[in-house]
């Protein structure tokens, strides 16, 4: 079927490039003016609206991230790292000062450790609600994509009362972190949580248990355990095809092995599932905040060789406000030669930092592998097979975020 | 029996001449590039079942890339705790490693990766192109130690 040739220019779909392939076959670009994250794209290859192939093409908003770590002195690595995934900040970057606490065979203290178990999972509920607003938005479900992101300003403001910065907080630092507990603060992480556990009710009512969200994600984008575990996806989407990994159980780093929480698992590896388990987390992750301001540990939040060479200002700070300053000796810090790797449950799935150090005072190398990335694939391999309307359910299911995968 | 020790018989049982060591935070097996695919294959049909990372270090002053994969297991919990760098050197003149994606799916784009950054061609890729840069900046290979930052150098 071809148009009237009087009226070719007149049919063009606005920010579509289609072009005919084969007898059947349309090659559709998608992105990267996305409607729903943005910054990707996705060509496909349709046959009527079945989709036969698909091809990720990312790196929008790549920032060579790995370059310009090899140019800046340790600490100022951080704050950059955070900029992939700013609701995400603490987990993104923790793994990175684990790496280099172990090539300067330091241990924070135990106070720190509690402290930075805290903003993690204030990060990972924003992160999920992010995540979740963002699938609301790409079904069409406004209600989904108005709540969680009016939420999500309720865990942005626990981080920001705890840090002092609502995103990008650079808490976490070699040997503990920046500041204590605030006054006041449990009151309002409780407050925080109690508000949270009825929102979730809601959720599950207007979208969860909506036939209509229901029809669209059951049986849609199915990953099974075994191709989840060959494609090497990550977080809760891995957990989501019955697969039961998280770093916090699998190699459990700061406070985690001193918490009781489950890891909630799906076997059905769908998109429905998917939008179950982040709600399941979040739920855990409020757990976990609990525990924490119950279990912490009184003492300092740096480790004390850091700690003995701040000037005596800070520590009047420290003990009148709670404020830890950063002290000036981290703008030099020499890191001993080696290489260190270590390992995090992100909001989106392990983030892993591989960091060489040849004893200078900036790194030889740092290499970061973010969860976003190690998900692109499955756009690759789950999407075809699929119509073209599945594919926003699929994409939003898996909580891509590309600033995270592109770095 | 150590696991350190487990992973050394892996190797030897296979015939490959392996540097086994204790790194912070992994496992270190460090193989001679001939032997390359036979140890990856070692290592996946005893339960490493996937690929975290696929990183290249650019020693320029010896003239080699190192190349590491971090591989683990997602479905043997008692693998997944443990992260082995596989690693070998490659040429910097001609950098050219056997692709692992036929052991490992899910080292697909993260060798396209490193193949953009530095310019190592992965032998046996199903699909080598560029996935985060554009081609003329890919000429470049910006992730080796000798493509400099240009600065503007105001504050000089």
């Amino acid at each position: 079927m071809s148009a009237s040739p009087a009226l070719k220019d007149e049919i063009k779909l606005p920010g579509m490039d289609l072009k005919k392939i084969g007898k059947d076959l349309y090659e559709v670009f998608i992105g990267p003016q996305h409607p729903g994250s943005g910054h990707m794209r996705i060509i496909i290859r349709v046959d009527g609206d079945v989709i036969v192939e698909a091809d990720p093409d990312l790196g929008y908003v790549h920032r060579t991230m790995e370059k310009l770590a090899e140019g800046r002195e340790f600490i100022k690595v951080i704050p950059l790292m955070e900029r992939m995934a700013i609701l995400d900040a603490c987990n993104i970057t923790l793994p990175y000062v684990e790496a280099v606490e172990k090539l300067m065979d330091i241990e924070p203290p135990p106070r720190a450790k509690y402290l930075r178990v805290l903003l993690c999972e204030i990060n990972r509920i924003a992160s999920h609600l992010y995540g979740m607003g963002i699938f609301g938005v790409f079904l069409g479900h406004s209600t989904m994509y108005m709540w969680p992101f009016g939420d999500r300003e309720v865990f942005v403001e626990l981080a920001e009362k705890l840090t002092g910065a609502r995103l990008t907080h650079t808490y976490a630092v070699p040997g503990g972190v920046r500041r204590d507990i605030p006054q006041g603060f449990r009151e309002m992480a409780e407050k925080a949580a109690r508000y949270m556990e009825k929102k979730l009710e809601d959720y599950k009512r207007i979208f969860l248990d909506n036939p209509a969200i229901q029809k669209r994600l059951v049986d849609v984008g199915v990953i099974s355990k075994n191709l989840a575990a060959k494609l090497g996806i990550v977080g809760p989407n891995l957990r989501a095809s019955g697969i039961r990994y998280d770093v916090r159980i699998i190699e459990p780093y700061e406070a985690y092995d001193e918490i009781d929480f489950e890891v909630p698992i799906y076997e059905e590896g769908d998109a429905y599932a998917r939008a179950w388990i982040r709600v399941m987390e979040i739920k855990q992750s409020l757990n976990i905040i609990r525990q924490v301001l119950e279990k912490m540990p009184q003492g300092d939040p740096l480790h004390e060789k850091f700690w003995a060479k701040a000037p005596k200002l800070y520590k009047t700070v420290y003990e009148t406000t709670g404020r830890a300053k950063l002290i000036p000796l981290y703008a030099n810090l020499k890191v001993p030669a080696g290489r260190a790797i270590a390992r995090a449950e992100a909001g989106r799935g392990e983030v892993i930092y591989v960091v060489e150090s040849e004893n200078k005072t900036k790194p030889y190398r740092v290499r970061v592998v973010s969860p976003s990335f190690r998900n692109a694939i499955v756009f690759k391999y789950i999407v075809p097979g699929h119509r073209i309307a599945d594919l926003p359910a699929i994409y939003g299911s898996i909580d891509y975020f590309p600033p995270e995968a592109d770095r | 029996m150590a696991f350190i020790d487990r992973i050394k018989e892996i190797m030897s049982s296979s015939g490959i001449e392996a540097e086994v060591s204790e790194g912070k935070g992994f496992i270190k097996v460090k193989v001679p590039l001939e032997q390359w695919e036979e140890a990856a294959k070692a290592l996946a049909s005893n339960g490493f079942d996937h690929v975290k990372t696929v990183t290249i270090v650019d020693y320029k002053a010896r003239g080699v890339f190192e190349v590491a994969y971090h591989v683990s297991s997602f479905l043997d919990t008692g693998l997944a705790k443990y992260i082995i760098e596989l690693s070998t050197e490659i040429p910097r003149d001609n950098p050219v490693v056997k692709s692992l994606v036929g052991i490992w799916p899910s080292a697909e784009f993260l060798e396209r990766e490193s193949f953009e950054f530095f310019g190592v061609v992965f032998e046996g890729h199903p699909d080598l192109r560029p996935i985060l840069l554009l081609d003329e900046v890919v000429a470049k290979h910006p992730l080796r130690k000798d493509f400099v930052v240009k600065e503007e150098g105001i504050f000089r």
